[in-house]
């Protein structure tokens, strides 16, 4: 009987478009990060998402006290982008330098940003926003058209770019000088995997909020390499599992009312403990 | 057959420079091994020769190849040391260079003869971070020869490795030598380098020495070396 409830309770909130489409967004974004998530932790680039994120939070408070506030994605997608390709550039030349400026531009824009909420914002609310911005929030849930399909052609865009440039991927990541030796133009693929992040992390930060990206990018990476050993293994469960875990967390957020952010992350969290175990106890049996 | 030709170089980065008046040249089936202290400009140099770090001053020029054709062997990156990838996909990386996106039918085999040609074919589907440091070496030497078989440039091929693994490096890196692959290798081990080399450049803040391996044992430099090479 109790199977039957929640099937119910799925069958009645599916009538709605709004969850259909927040079910759809989610899946496709959780798609992309997990995707690139794979490149991003072999190059030790895994605060990258939290930071670029935080990066988004300032340039999206930015965007509401000058009055964007319908389009701010012309302000918050460029400031990201170019966020992106100063980190990883730096990140690049100089080794140590990298952590540090990361740490240093994501707490300066998220500190920057709420001290503009604070004083700026109309609201009443001013915290609620915060939180709501912070860690993902409703807005999933009533997304206008055009931020759908804007989601659906950067998702096709993003798996495009990872299968007609899969083998230059590989290359890059694995051997960077070793790629340029033999004619790639690596520092081009870099800014193209930067750019791809940023878009991702602002597009990522409507699902589950500045705070949590970091999940969907990590987590599903991490998760495929406990299992697999091959990067094409990696690449195409990291996918399968960041789809999975995103449907999963949103099913179970709209059945038990919970905020579809922090569902999606405990979900993908869960799930990176069972790959963990799995693999843990296929490698000691040899 | 001159293959490379290096005309009083001077070598740098950052607008320091590390090394200067560096001329020597290398001819098609030479062993060269470049040897010298930490911070004589042993990998600034491989850096200008695979084009990633041009030089200051003076010419570095290809006959026959372009810079495109050397095969690198490079140093391990802590990145590599849990890379998930099986060793396939890693050598047939090696074709990237000739191909636009995808790997042809031909780049496949010739991936498939080159791992082969070192013994790790039964290695194909094993991930490369569970192989031993002699083994993942095998699979870069191999990476290194679908990307260029005329010419390849080993940057301390057997640091790291048992004095078994060493030995068996060395002879695999001769093997290739002797079957017409020029060689030119970046190392410590001066003793080695007299061993199986057949020119040598002794690099300092300026060179110290090039020319034939038996030449260089008649040098002061050279000749505090030849007792450990004779051993070896």
């Amino acid at each position: 009987m109790d199977d039957m409830t929640v099937f119910q309770i799925l069958a009645s909130k599916f009538q709605y478009d709004f969850v259909r489409d927040a079910l759809l967004v989610g899946v496709l974004i959780a798609l992309c990060a997990s995707l690139l998530g794979v490149t991003l932790v072999l190059k030790r680039f895994s605060f990258i998402g939290d930071g670029l994120s935080h990066v988004a939070f300032g340039a999206m408070t930015v965007a509401a006290v000058v009055g964007l506030k319908s389009n701010d994605m012309l302000l918050i997608l460029p400031v990201t982008i170019i966020a992106a390709l100063l980190l990883l550039a730096a990140g690049r030349n100089r080794k140590i330098m990298g952590d540090a400026s990361l740490a240093m531009i994501s707490v300066s824009a998220l500190g920057i940003g709420y001290l503009l909420m604070n004083r700026f914002s109309k609201s009443a609310n001013v915290s609620g926003d915060v939180c709501t911005t912070l860690f993902g929030s409703t807005s999933i849930l009533n997304l206008e058209d055009y931020a759908i399909w804007l989601c659906i052609f950067m998702s096709v865009i993003v798996v495009g770019v990872f299968i007609l440039f899969y083998n230059k991927i590989f290359a890059v990541t694995f051997d960077p000088d070793f790629a340029t030796a033999t004619g790639t133009n690596a520092n081009a693929y870099n800014i193209m995997i930067a750019v791809i992040t940023a878009v991702i992390i602002v597009m990522a930060m409507k699902l589950v909020g500045s705070l949590l990206i970091s999940a969907l990018v990590v987590f599903p990476a991490l998760s495929a390499m406990r299992l697999f050993r091959s990067f094409k293994g990696v690449i195409v469960f990291s996918g399968c599992l960041g789809v999975f875990c995103s449907a999963l967390g949103i099913l179970i957020s709209v059945v038990i009312g919970s905020p579809i952010g922090s569902t999606i992350v405990v979900v993908q969290l869960l799930a990176f403990i069972v790959c963990y175990m799995i693999g843990f106890f296929t490698k000691s049996k040899g | 057959m001159v293959q490379l030709e290096c005309n009083d170089v001077c070598l740098g980065y950052d607008g320091k420079t590390v090394t200067e008046h560096l001329t020597f040249s290398v001819s098609k089936g030479d062993y060269l091994c470049v040897v010298g202290e930490n911070g004589a400009g042993k990998s600034t140099l491989i850096k200008a020769i695979l084009g990633l770090n041009p030089p200051i001053s003076g010419s570095l020029s290809f006959q026959g190849l372009t810079a495109r054709q050397v095969g690198y062997l490079p140093q391990h990156t802590p990145v590599q040391r849990d890379f998930p990838a099986s060793v396939g996909e890693i050598v047939q990386s090696g074709c990237l260079g000739k191909s636009r996106l995808f790997y042809s039918a031909a780049q496949k085999s010739e991936a498939a003869a080159q791992m082969e040609r070192l013994g790790i074919t039964h290695l194909k589907n094993r991930c490369y971070r569970e192989l031993s440091g002699g083994q993942q070496q095998r699979v870069l030497l191999a990476r290194a020869l679908c990307a260029a078989e005329d010419l390849i440039l080993l940057d301390e091929p057997v640091a790291g490795l048992d004095p078994k693994v060493t030995k068996e490096m060395y002879e695999i890196i001769a093997d290739l030598n002797r079957s017409g692959v020029t060689v030119i290798m970046v190392s410590h081990d001066i003793a080695a380098a007299v061993k199986y080399a057949t020119h040598i450049l002794h690099l300092s803040h300026e060179p110290l020495f090039f020319g034939t391996k038996t030449a260089y044992l008649q040098t002061p430099v050279g000749r505090s070396f030849a007792d450990i090479g004779e051993e070896g």
